[in-house]
């Protein structure tokens, strides 16, 4: 089986506090991977991990390795804005800039280095079609993005994501500010997005993850208690507390 | 507990006082923003907007005055803009927290509370003479560049920092490098309240009679190069009115002044407000 991503013995910390520790997980490529558990586990910390935007906290320490493709993005050599590049993040709260559809989309493209009138406007097209958002926003590119829903807007960032064509789209909580219908859009798209990219989603909603996800890992206080294919997780979990915690006895 | 006011009846005493200190903030403006106009109004004419002094002002008209406000009040801006937006992006998005940090802040705001003739004394100690540009419009306006840097620098540190973390994080995320997400998401986000502290600086830099009183000159000719002396309006107008030239002219002078202060203000405003409406889609 191929692998994506592939992290092993990992563990951050936050000045003193030890925030994942010795987390191991495998990322299966084209495939949705959900990560659970409850609030302040560190599946947040996990996914930042890997696309390195935990470096932008000046507290932050880790060791252990990140492999994208075989490899090691925490490498000197790594060039973290291309690193960002290839694993895209979707955010909790969307939160497109305050600039007309078009150029939020045609954002991440521009800052590398595209130009091209022709080519913008053919991406952005391309974007927001494969984001389902294209026939509810082509009539208005040139209004601001701060004008459309909560659920376009996040259908909006997984546009302006995908532009930049990434491997690896992380997705945290991406619903949880939403209505269940906008929700509902979002899991379809990822149903559709699954094929080209390999995707991590954070929930708290148990349903999604068993809707969305092939894989799910259960996190708890900083580890990974159980990592496997969903089915498997939700029917039958092997540790006692990922069945209290998918039963709704805790979290 | 024993009150004296329900409270209903203290919510209704309360927001009639909040009420009458609006009323009386308003009015006092309308009273002097009026007195002044009605008074300069009468020599108000297109000959006084477009014809040069005669006899120091005592007769004439006050198109130097409006040429040398217009010089120093650019230069000014000019100088002041480009460092106090950028000191602000650098203290919002990079600095971080550290000594020299805390010494910009602290000479900034230092810088805000000294008085204007002082400005003035340092202009001339420094600009005229040990820099020996003269009595010029260039002294001038970099002295009036001081005075508006620190207004400038605070208004745009508030708004470069109260931009939403997200924009930032959603264009690192996306690749973007620091310096591109400043550029091209955060001081585009931030620009309706760097216009605003661009105005207010204009403002304190328009309106300024003793930061030029030493360093400008006082020339009634219309300056021509950066080295030429001048005569701003507020300069004019003290001349005017203590020296007893006209006093009928000062008022013409000052009412010149508030209102060229007055349209630039409502032009700025509704342009921001367009821009801002643009941008956040309302």
């Amino acid at each position: 089986m191929d692998y994506r991503i592939e992290v092993e013995d990992l563990n951050v910390y936050f000045d003193e506090l030890h925030i994942l520790k010795d987390v191991s997980l495998k990322i299966r490529k084209n495939m949705v991977t959900a990560l659970i558990g409850p609030s302040g586990c560190g599946k947040s910390t996990f996914i930042r991990t890997l696309n390195r935007m935990n470096d932008l906290i000046d507290t932050f320490k880790m060791d252990g390795t990140v492999l994208l493709d075989r490899e090691d993005i925490y490498d000197p050599k790594v060039d973290v804005v291309e690193l960002r590049k290839r694993v895209g993040m979707v955010f909790q709260k969307p939160n497109p800039f305050p600039k007309s559809v078009f150029d939020n989309v045609a954002y991440g493209l521009k800052v590398h280095g595209e130009s091209d009138k022709d080519v913008l406007n053919e991406k952005v097209e391309e974007s927001l079609k494969a984001a389902a958002l294209w026939d509810e926003v082509k009539e208005k590119l040139d209004k601001s993005a701060m004008g459309l829903s909560g659920g376009q807007q996040q259908r909006l960032c997984i546009a302006r994501t995908i532009a930049v064509e990434p491997e690896v789209i992380l997705m945290d909580e991406p619903c949880s500010a939403l209505d269940p219908i906008s929700t509902t859009k979002i899991e379809d798209l990822i149903h559709r997005l699954k094929k080209d990219y390999t995707i991590i989603i954070v929930t708290h909603n148990m349903q999604q993850a068993t809707r969305v996800s092939k894989h799910t890992a259960f996190f708890l206080h900083g580890e990974i208690i159980e990592s496997g294919p969903t089915d498997k997780i939700f029917i039958e979990p092997c540790d006692k507390r990922t069945e209290d915690y998918i039963t709704g006895r805790f979290g | 507990m024993y009150r004296i006011l329900s409270p209903k009846i203290s919510q209704k005493i309360m927001k009639s006082i909040f009420w009458i200190s609006g009323l009386i903030t308003i009015f006092i403006l309308l009273i002097i923003i009026g007195y002044i106009i009605l008074k300069g109004l009468p020599v108000i004419n297109l000959e006084f907007l477009f014809s040069d002094p005669i006899d120091s002002g005592k007769a004439g008209g006050i198109f130097p005055m409006i040429i040398s406000t217009a010089y120093v009040t650019l230069i000014a801006l000019l100088v002041a803009t480009p460092l106090g937006v950028g000191a602000a992006v650098y203290l919002a998005e990079y600095a971080g927290e550290g000594r020299l940090v805390a010494a910009i802040r602290f000479g900034a705001e230092t810088l805000s509370s000294i008085p204007s003739i002082i400005f003035g004394l340092f202009g001339l100690a420094f600009f005229v003479i040990y820099l020996d540009m003269g009595w010029s419009v260039l002294s001038g306006g970099l002295t009036l560049a001081l005075m508006a840097l620190p207004t400038i620098l605070a208004a745009s540190e508030v708004s470069v920092e109260s931009v939403n973390k997200s924009y930032s994080e959603g264009s690192l995320a996306l690749g973007a490098t620091k310096w591109q997400t400043v550029y091209q998401v955060i001081v585009p986000a931030a620009m309706p309240g760097i216009t605003t502290g661009i105005i207010l600086g204009m403002g304190r830099a328009i309106a300024e009679a003793a930061a030029i009183l030493y360093t400008v000159g006082a020339a009634l000719a219309i300056p021509i190069s950066l080295m030429d002396p001048a005569r701003p309006l507020p300069l004019h107008l003290y001349i005017l009115a203590t020296e007893g030239i006209s006093l009928d002219n000062a008022y013409g002078t000052a009412a010149v002044l508030v209102i060229i202060i007055l349209i630039i203000t409502v032009v700025t405003n509704t342009l921001v407000d367009r821009y801002t409406k643009k941008m956040m889609g309302r």
